[in-house]
């Protein structure tokens, strides 16, 4: 590769053989290898990857704040090593956590980002003005950051980047822990921007639905780049593979469970009221329980989506690793509450987090709660875990009084947070033993529940790592081993999938079903839409109300329309939300 | 503009964070008071007892010169036995035992039998009772020797002077050093918090990819925190001067400037340690250990460096609030003797210089 050449001034961004290493502890890891690529102005690339694939060392490398160690990367042709500062000077960079000031109030902040990105005073009036009104922040100007909500933090954090018209926007991970409606506004946002501004923008996201927005997709896999082309290009490659079926003899997720793992099928997801199948070839995969001319089998073939084509890849580099066929004899739900809710209230101060909340679950059930941030969907679990008091109204969980019996209850009860409460500076091991311990496991018990731990959650290799460095995927996993050492009866997970890429959450939810077929009681918080599907049942709330309760179908039923024939999860979602709010 | 925009967000943050305003103006306020009204090395009303076997007029005269002293309190007991058992119960920290044959013996031997014994748990105090009875004792055979016209056994008297202090008040001699140890606080300690914090909530990250400079960054901490350190020196010398009387003897522009000197030294400090650990909690303590303790115990803020193991003294010359806190001293009590603040700002400039510099080169415009 000649050094010589300015580059290509009309390319957005350049890499030329881009290596990176980093030293974890004692080990040298290689972050990135041989990345190669170029982007051209105007276009959107969405950056997709398994966690731990270097998209964040990728962004910081775009945007100059890490040098590779080999290689050259050029902004509009300007060397990111040499030319620093014209380079901050074309480029608007949001890291994770949005990199707001929290003491700080909105219009502090934009006032801030203006004076780094020397905005004229003429120009600064006007702009903040068509920022605040285009995120919807004009009314909350003088709020401080830190008490916006997570999509408003998104959106601050972006009106900052785009202040100064950069002509490569870098965004990572921007809709991470954000409700579907925010998420909807910021695409808006940057779609319009790149129409009006020909801006350029690399995302990176966990999301697929948001990469196939995208005009161009990097899909990168362990610090390689295996292809970058169009999401259309990666969906034909699929073509003819994608198939939904159901059984009238089975339940949507026996089906899944049964299919999953199975030769010639790549991926079985739950979608809706049928069994999504990714084959290996371009017809059915030949086994028994999809036979053609079985009548209890509906078969539709269906547009593959870019997940397929993302499923695919990866496991394609993952031969060895692909899910075990569980053989887990499925329990008949049986019609028994293990947990019932009746007019629950909770107030923090003069603020009502919950209001009069009435449901109940049923043993072996998944049952969802649904949400934007701050709908009440954590206080809700809090208080059913027995952490805290409702304010009034009755809870039984696992047939106990939790105003009687909290410490009762937890024994039969496992939980998980949104941020994993593990201890960072222990090994996944040590992680293991103490959580065993909490929960009064002894001896052989306690051996024989870590072995058990470390096999069905894939933990061998990384039993003497320290939790703190795992990638996001593999804590969720050990979080959750640790919630199931003592074999509760009711799990609950919060938030498990936020920000976990789309391998790790096939995973999970796979484990879930298992644990759910065995007759463990799941329930789960997530904003993630498409995961609303595999539950059996759930609640979706806003402002500590219950809008509406009942199946995935039921759910979606009630907003079908003639412009919306077929809506998902999200549609019903957001319908709902504006129907409450109009 | 840049310039000015850091600046800005830096004082509002300040202003928001309760932490940073407890640092900066809480604590200073807590420390002044404390060793301006609490904390005194001066031993004042200590509790003596006396067992006096037989009274006569001169017991009583020489009794009368230590009730007359402010600082001692004195306290009757019958006998030997009770007065050991008072100071047992740390009720008096001395007995002074005057003998029977006292006023006999005061003129026809050497000296007469006194008996001092001090409570030397606390060994400080100790020796300040035994100077003080020493000095007490002196002072009246003197008196009693002129009075009745007879010349001494001991022809030679020390007679003292204490210069500078001459009331030798431990609190004119500890706000001015505290001056050095506030502005370690708001330079080191707060400075090294809040660059640690922008690392951590990933502030930094957004910043440095933003037309910024290295210098600008650096200079946008410097300067916020270069004027709070300076109005905690305000602060600082006004309540000296006016709340606690001490004087100042020196020049307030000399102060001012190797205020200034020491400033930055301690803001270089506290910079290069928040670009190194990059955590607030480590940073933190960091902070404490390497800047606010050596400057409160290694500094001869409190305690004399030259009474100091050789090993500890070696180290003090490593503490930049060493030479800050011999300007003060000398500039509050002595004045401006161009002698000693000469060499020490000159030692203050080389250690600023130092980290000064080695904060620019280590500071970050990239992740590493």
């Amino acid at each position: 590769m000649s050094d010589s050449g300015r580059g290509n001034a009309d390319n957005a961004l350049e890499m030329h053989g881009v290596d990176k290493y980093f030293t974890v502890g004692k080990r040298s890891v290689q972050a990135l290898q041989n990345i190669s690529l170029s982007l051209s102005r105007g276009a959107i690339v969405g950056l997709v990857g398994p966690d731990g694939a270097g998209k964040t060392t990728l962004l910081r490398i775009a945007a100059g704040l890490l040098l590779p160690d080999t290689g050259t990367v050029r902004v509009f042709g300007h060397d990111t090593e040499r030319q620093v500062m014209r380079v901050h000077q074309m480029i608007g960079y949001m890291p994770q956590r949005f990199g707001l000031y929290e003491d700080l109030s909105v219009d502090e902040n934009l006032r801030l980002y203006a004076d780094l990105h020397s905005v004229s005073l003429a120009d600064r009036q006007q702009r903040f003005q068509d920022l605040t009104r285009m995120t919807g922040l004009a009314p909350f100007t003088r709020r401080l950051a830190g008490r916006l909500s997570g999509g408003m933090k998104q959106k601050l954090g972006l009106a900052c980047t785009l202040l100064s018209r950069p002509q490569l926007l870098l965004l990572d991970e921007p809709s991470v822990g954000v409700d579907p409606v925010s998420r909807r506004e910021l695409w808006n946002i940057i779609e319009q921007q790149v129409k009006t501004n020909g801006m350029t923008v690399l995302l990176s996201t966990a999301y697929l639905d948001e990469a196939e927005r995208c005009t161009e997709v990097l899909l990168l896999d362990e610090g390689e780049l295996l292809d970058h082309n169009s999401p259309d290009y990666f969906k034909n490659a699929m073509h003819g593979h994608s198939f939904l079926v159901s059984r009238s003899d089975l339940s949507n997720r026996a089906l899944q469970n049964s299919l999953t793992g199975q030769t010639g099928i790549v991926d079985a997801v739950i979608q809706g009221d049928r069994v999504r199948i990714v084959s290996a070839g371009e017809k059915l995969p030949d086994t028994l329980l999809l036979q053609p001319d079985d009548d209890r089998l509906t078969v539709t073939a269906v547009e593959p989506r870019l997940e397929d084509a993302f499923i695919a890849r990866l496991r394609e580099r993952r031969a060895a690793l692909l899910p075990q066929r569980n053989i887990t004899t499925t329990v008949s739900v049986v019609e028994e509450e293990v947990i019932r809710v009746d007019g629950v209230d909770r107030w923090f101060g003069d603020f009502q987090a919950v209001k009069k909340l009435h449901f109940s679950v049923r043993r072996g059930e998944i049952f969802g709660l649904l949400g934007a941030n701050g709908a009440g969907k954590t206080t809700t679990f809090r208080m059913l875990c027995g952490l805290l008091p409702a304010s009034s109204g009755q809870l039984r969980v696992a047939g106990v009084d939790l105003r009687t019996a909290a410490a009762k209850a937890r024994a039969r009860i496992g939980y998980m947070s949104q941020k994993f409460s593990l201890y960072v500076n222990l090994s996944v091991k040590q992680n293991l033993t103490f959580f065993s311990s909490v929960y009064g496991l002894r001896n052989n018990r306690r051996r024989q529940r870590i072995q058990w731990a470390l096999q069905q959650f894939d933990l061998q290799p990384q039993q003497d790592t320290s939790s703190g460095d795992l990638p996001l995927g593999y804590k969720q996993r050990l979080a959750m081993a640790c919630a199931l050492m003592h074999e509760p009866e009711i799990l609950f997970l919060d938030e498990p999938t936020s920000g976990v890429d789309p391998l790790a959450r096939r995973e999970f939810w796979n484990r879930t079903n298992q644990l759910a077929a065995s007759g463990v009681t799941v329930l789960v918080t997530t904003h993630f839409m498409e995961e609303a599907e595999y539950c059996d049942r759930l609640v979706i709330m806003m402002d500590g109300d219950i809008l509406t309760t009942g199946t995935p179908s039921a759910i979606k039923q009630q907003v079908r329309s003639k412009a919306l024939p077929n809506p998902t999860m999200e549609d019903a979602f957001i319908h709902l939300l504006e129907a409450r709010q109009s | 503009m840049r310039l000015r925009g850091l600046v800005r967000k830096e004082f509002l943050q300040v202003w928001r964070d309760p932490s940073s305003l407890a640092i900066a103006f809480v604590l200073p306020v807590f420390l002044l008071l404390l060793f301006g009204y609490g904390v005194s090395l001066d031993a004042k009303h200590v509790p003596i007892g006396w067992v006096i076997d037989k009274s006569t007029p001169e017991t009583s005269s020489f009794m009368a010169a230590f009730q007359h002293s402010e600082y001692f309190q004195t306290r009757h007991y019958p006998n030997m036995a009770a007065a050991k058992q008072a100071m047992q119960y740390q009720d008096i920290n001395a007995i002074i035992h005057l003998r029977e044959d006292f006023s006999r013996e005061l003129f026809q031997q050497d000296s007469p039998a006194i008996q001092v014994i001090i409570n030397g748990v606390d060994a400080n105090t100790a020796r300040l009772i035994s100077g003080y009875v020493q000095g007490a004792w002196n002072a009246w055979l003197t008196h009693l020797a002129e009075v009745r016209g007879i010349t001494l056994s001991s022809p030679v008297i020390a007679k003292q002077r204490i210069w500078y202090n001459s009331a030798v008040l431990s609190k004119d001699f500890l706000v001015p050093g505290l001056i050095a140890v506030i502005m370690t606080l708001i330079g080191a300690l707060l400075t090294a918090m809040v660059m640690a914090r922008e690392w951590e909530r990933g502030t930094l990250e957004a910043m440095i990819a933003t037309p910024v400079t290295v210098g600008e960054v650096l200079l946008g901490k410097l300067i916020p925190y270069y004027l709070l350190g300076m109005g905690g020196m305000l602060l600082a010398i006004g309540m000296a001067v006016f709340l606690f009387d001490v004087p100042l003897r020196g020049s307030f522009w000399v102060l001012l400037l190797t205020g200034t000197l020491f400033l930055l030294l301690a803001l270089g400090m506290g910079l290069l340690i928040s670009i190194v650990s990059k955590n607030q909690f480590v940073a933190g303590q960091i902070a404490i250990i390497v800047t606010f303790l050596p400057a409160f115990i290694l500094s001869g803020f409190i305690f004399d460096i030259s009474s100091m193991p050789d090993a500890a003294q070696f180290f003090t010359y490593l503490v930049g609030a060493r030479y800050f806190v011999a300007i003060l001293q000398t500039v509050f009590l002595a004045g401006n003797i161009w002698p000693v603040i000469l060499p020490n700002a000159a030692a203050l400039i080389l250690m600023g210089g130092v980290f000064l510099a080695l904060a620019v080169k280590k500071a970050p415009k990239r992740l590493e």
